[in-house]
């Protein structure tokens, strides 16, 4: 069991927190396409994500006066705050790293900036159009391979799925995973989907037998244990807590968030000395420290599935249970709204309603907190976002009611 | 005269060296049938993949060391889905990571040869094979694994 601070000792209210200083008042997304299918360009689904989460907060477009994203995304604030007529743009950030990385970073970023004074108001926002831009799943077209990538491609290791699935390998075998682990995963996702109509795969269920069934991509990963790629945009809205406690949604207050990876996690060639692993061995005791909060108070989690099998390492790593009780643990039955043990991915996350490239997760989690989901959890009161296992930098957030503070 | 034979078809991207010249040594020693890795003067702790500097006593001080290149299997991976063109056909197919115990446990990627659809174990040992390229513009050599006993 790795340190996590309990509540009686965790950070005073002098120390250095975001605890209870900065809340998501509004959330918004566009309708979900499968990648290439997007009717609009990346730009205005962008657009209008923005402005469908201004219109759940009831705040003029005009307030926001700060923009963060991650995985650089395409659109530019500057851009974009010229596109809606912004008074005063005094905040852009950007988180580094690829893949979904940064998804709970880019939320405590924006935080950050709110409670240093540089903005008052910020988006979190990330679009994709992959019909307009190369897939993630696809190789790039390049004659040549150089740096890490000569190590790796020419050798068949290219997408996304092949990099990350010895790590998972590893993992399941030194602890006795068995398939069920990375197939109830799945399957709650899906589960999930079929009670939300954004969902892409709502109306499309997934039985155990058609996750069986279903063709390998890459040892250990079978077709179903692969995120969607999909089109779309989402955004949330940050303000601070003195602000949100006037505005029109109930707000979810950020409790922490935490963001890096483990010692040496990028060493090239597969070379970090922690390879079986999410990334979040070193971030989520910072997490749980900052929010004050133990494993046992989150009451729903969503955790960014580009593969089941970093979900798995992800649950481990923020301690809902040890490596040797996955299987007994990972159950469809324990991972299900509204009363399995810990409800996962209650959207139907990147597997099921749209890789988001995970950003629906938090506006679930926000979703979860209001009573506002389609698979609510009864009385949840703190929330946990997982965002982007197994690349570096990992980041994940707690969230909160108002009672929680 | 017929097309070499590589375990992987030809048209997947080539490895070249990075501009600035970081892993030309590693390249240069695959094509002359020799595994190089990183290894600091100063604090004589081996490095792997190659950075400038030595992560353990922060030395700008790295030679280039060929190590015996054997290993055991660490972890590996059976890749079915072509994510490339020139996979079409031709999966699947075995890419394992090596870990060499007597350079400091670092890891090297290859592909291990043999039937695509042997059992793979992890901690089996290995040992490398390469693979030149010398029909491709510029040359260059893999660094495959085969299962030893």
């Amino acid at each position: 069991m790795r340190n996590v601070v309990p509540e009686s000792e965790r950070l005073g209210p002098s120390a250095r927190s975001i605890r209870g200083r900065v809340a998501i008042v509004g959330v918004g997304e566009t309708a979900y396409y499968k990648h290439g299918q997007a009717p609009e360009p990346e730009v205005k689904l962008a657009l209008q994500a923005i402005l469908a989460a201004c219109a759940d907060a009831g705040l003029d477009p005009r307030a926001i006066d700060g923009f963060a994203s991650y995985s650089n995304d395409r659109n530019d604030p500057s851009r974009l705050a010229a596109a809606l007529g912004i008074p005063e743009l005094r905040f852009s950030n950007m988180q580094w790293g690829g893949g979904g990385g940064g998804g709970s970073a880019a939320v405590g970023n924006a935080a950050a900036a709110i409670a240093a004074g540089y903005a008052d108001c910020v988006v979190v926002f990330r679009a994709l159009a992959q019909g307009q831009f190369q897939r993630f799943g696809a190789a790039p077209p390049a004659a040549t391979a150089s740096g890490e990538a000569a190590l790796t491609f020419p050798y068949g290791l290219i997408s996304p799925a092949q990099r990350f699935a010895m790590r998972v390998m590893r993992f399941m075998r030194d602890h006795g995973i068995g398939p069920g682990a990375q197939r109830a995963i799945a399957l709650a996702s899906y589960h999930h989907a079929q009670n939300n109509p954004r969902a892409v795969m709502h109306g499309r269920p997934l039985t155990p037998d058609a996750y069986d069934q279903s063709r390998w991509i890459v040892e250990p990963f079978r077709l179903f244990d692969c995120c969607m790629e999909n089109d779309g945009a989402a955004a949330l809205i940050l303000v601070s807590a003195e602000r949100a406690r006037d505005m029109r949604q109930r707000p979810a207050y950020l409790l922490g968030v935490a963001q890096g990876s483990e010692y040496r996690n990028a060493a090239r060639g597969h070379n970090a000395p922690t390879y079986a692993s999410s990334s979040f061995t070193t971030v989520a005791p910072h997490l749980y420290a900052m929010a004050g909060v133990m494993p046992k108070d989150v009451s729903v989690v969503q955790s960014y599935e580009n593969f089941t099998g970093g979900v798995l390492m992800s649950l481990v790593e923020h301690d809902f249970f040890t490596a040797d009780e996955a299987n007994e643990f990972l159950t469809l039955d324990n991972l299900i709204a509204p009363s399995g043990r810990l409800p996962l991915n209650t959207s139907g996350g990147n597997l099921a309603e749209c890789y988001m490239h995970g950003l629906e997760l938090q506006i679930e989690a926000v979703r979860q907190l209001r009573g506002q989901s389609s698979n609510p959890v009864p009385g949840a009161r703190v929330a946990m976002v997982i965002s982007g296992p197994m690349v570096t930098p990992v980041s994940s957030m707690l969230i909160g009611t108002g009672d929680v503070l | 005269m017929n097309a070499p034979a590589y375990y992987l078809p030809a048209g997947l991207p080539r490895p070249v060296p990075e501009p600035d010249g970081l892993d030309a040594p590693y390249w240069e020693g695959t094509r002359a049938g020799e595994l190089r890795i990183q290894r600091c003067r100063a604090c004589r702790g081996w490095q792997w993949g190659p950075e400038w500097i030595c992560h353990h006593c922060l030395a700008f001080d790295l030679e280039w060391t060929a190590v015996e290149p054997r290993g055991k299997i660490y972890s590996w991976e059976r890749a079915h889905h072509p994510v490339h063109p020139a996979l079409r056909g031709h999966a699947p197919y075995v890419v394992v990571l090596v870990e060499l115990p007597h350079a400091g446990n670092v890891r090297m990627i290859g592909n291990l040869l043999g039937d695509p659809m042997q059992a793979v174990q992890i901690d089996a040992p290995v040992e490398a094979v390469f693979e030149a390229h010398d029909d491709a513009t510029p040359p260059f050599t893999l660094v495959h694994w085969r299962a030893t006993r």
